[in-house]
């Protein structure tokens, strides 16, 4: 067995600031962070808080900034990181701190409870059931892998550093109304909502979402961008308006 | 256990826990992206060697007025303004540019490298106002729309020049003879990289379908589209540096310092 030092960020009690404390343990192959973390928790640190579920990537409680970049704690295998030196373990940064590894993500539940609900066409069938192309949903489907980790709005500039929250939901929201925006059967109408408290015009298309996303929703290219062109063909182009006006 | 200093949350500057090399995207980005527009002035500025043959370097085509053989209507206009330079290249240059200002790619790339927003990902940025693209000025970049359909037509024009440059002078007969040179492979290659970039727009893909929710409607395009969109950022880079090769071979070929090969 061999070992490695984690550096992980412990709160003070009742504040939020806190710092780095070193633990050093010993790991075994396999292990990914989340173990580590476990494993110190039970023999060196039992009131270290962290959030977990599923250790399976599918559940996206393990969300964490390990050596700086956002990750699930349960996806990072320890074979994958720069074990001669501390593994920095965090909270995510742009969240609210509860207690060390563990932050407080309910603005994301107030967003999205704020956006337009999905409104289907009335049904198809006298059954109450509707009828579409398996092609018509492909494209949606890749934004229902989401696991609401919140990775992306932790990196994502526009709230990390900018603190946007109030005028931008961020890419995990953007990428919700794209799967409802771009449905076959829905019938809403989010582009105003979109360009104005939605702020989609905030986000500059730098990809970090993308890059974060543990599912691999190619979220700034298919969600963001093509939202955007939607917006922009309903607000910003002169033609477009012009042709609504002939079609009435 | 060893309890090290208290550190405040990282905001700032350039602050990040990150210990990978985060600089070296953006700092090629900058170096590749500066080289290119330090080396486009100044060739559009030349107005001299950018033919060679039946070789029309893609920096000044088309070739609206000039003194090359290639140009539509003749010489510089005489009505020209003695004060203001005149290059072939001047008239048509702002097109493809601002084109490639206002793609989708290039912005998220130049926002990180040459403007530090963010400059790089988890990584603290230098100031504090933010507006993003959701008000003046960035709110114009919505006018990529408006470049991308001069840029097809740019293809077009581009492929047409290949195929220009597929005849030679036949100075048996005065006329032309076809045949292909290693600038003809060039200038080919160039186009289809220019093809692949331009027909990967962003733009293009929500016109061609992803403006609607009913794909199945939409025939092979909007697939066609997305595929090379999927490599839309691949394709900026080797269109940027073979529309620059074209140039630079075009012009070293006619300052006498490379010769062109002719393959048949
Ligand atoms: S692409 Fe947009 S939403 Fe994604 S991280 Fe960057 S600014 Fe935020
Ligand atoms: S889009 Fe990806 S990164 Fe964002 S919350 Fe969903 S799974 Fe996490
Ligand atoms: S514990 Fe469920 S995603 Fe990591
Ligand atoms: S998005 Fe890059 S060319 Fe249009």
């Amino acid at each position: 067995m061999s070992q490695a030092t984690f550096r992980i960020w412990r709160s003070k009690p009742g504040g939020e600031n806190g710092g780095f404390i070193d633990y050093t343990t010993e790991i075994s192959e396999g292990m990914v962070v989340l173990d580590a973390v476990h494993k110190i928790q039970a023999e060196q640190a039992q009131d270290l808080a962290c959030r977990w579920n599923c250790k399976a990537g599918k559940c996206g409680s393990c969300s964490a900034e390990i050596n700086g970049t956002p990750r699930l704690m349960c996806m990072s295998r320890l074979n994958s990181l720069d074990l001669t030196q501390p593994v920095t373990v965090e909270p995510m940064r742009t969240f609210p701190a509860i207690k060390d590894l563990v932050t407080d993500v309910s603005w994301n539940f107030r967003v999205k409870k704020g956006l337009k609900k999905f409104a289907p066409r009335k049904p198809d069938a006298p059954d109450g059931t509707w009828r579409m192309a398996q092609k018509d949903v492909d494209r949606v489907q890749e934004f229902r892998k989401c696991i609401e980790c919140f990775l992306c709005q932790d990196v994502c500039h526009v709230l990390r550093d900018h603190e946007k929250h109030d005028a931008f939901i961020g890419p995990r929201f953007l990428t919700y109304t794209a799967a409802l925006e771009m449905h076959p059967l829905d019938t809403a109408d989010r582009l105003p909502d979109l360009k104005n408290q939605n702020g989609i015009g905030y986000c500059n298309i730098t990809k970090c979402c993308t890059k974060v996303c543990p599912e691999h929703i190619h979220i700034t290219d298919n969600a963001i961008i093509p939202l955007k062109e939607r917006v922009v063909d309903r607000f910003y182009d002169p033609v477009m308006r012009l042709l609504r006006v002939f079609q009435g | 256990m060893q309890v090290i200093p208290v550190t405040a949350v990282r905001r700032g500057f350039g602050t990040t826990s990150r210990r990978d090399t985060w600089w070296a995207a953006p700092l090629a980005v900058f170096v590749g992206l500066s080289a290119f527009v330090v080396y486009a002035t100044w060739a559009a500025f030349q107005g001299a060697h950018y033919t060679y043959g039946p070789y029309l370097s893609p920096f000044y085509s088309p070739e609206i007025f000039g003194d090359s053989p290639h140009a539509w209507f003749g010489p510089k206009p005489a009505a020209w303004p003695a004060l203001l330079p005149f290059s072939p290249a001047l008239l048509i240059l702002p097109f493809p540019g601002l084109f490639r200002f206002t793609c989708y790619y290039y912005r998220g790339a130049y926002y990180k490298s040459f403007w530090a927003d963010p400059p790089s990902c988890a990584v603290g940025e230098p100031r504090k106002s933010y507006w993003g693209e959701h008000s003046f000025p960035l709110i114009l970049q919505n006018a990529h729309r408006f470049f991308m359909w001069v840029a097809l037509v740019f293809i077009a024009l581009l492929a047409y020049d290949v195929w220009l440059a597929m005849w030679f002078p036949d100075p048996a007969t005065g006329g032309t003879v076809f045949g292909i040179g290693i600038g003809t492979l060039i200038l080919g290659v160039n186009v289809v990289l220019l093809a692949c970039y331009t027909w990967g727009c962003h733009v293009l893909r929500h016109l061609v379908g992803g403006r609607r929710d009913d794909q199945s409607q939409c025939g092979m395009a909007y697939a066609c589209v997305s595929g090379l969109n999927g490599r839309h950022q691949l394709f900026a880079w080797c269109s940027l540096f073979s529309v620059m090769s074209s140039d630079l071979y075009v012009r070293l070929c006619s300052m006498g310092i490379l010769t062109d090969l002719r393959l048949f």
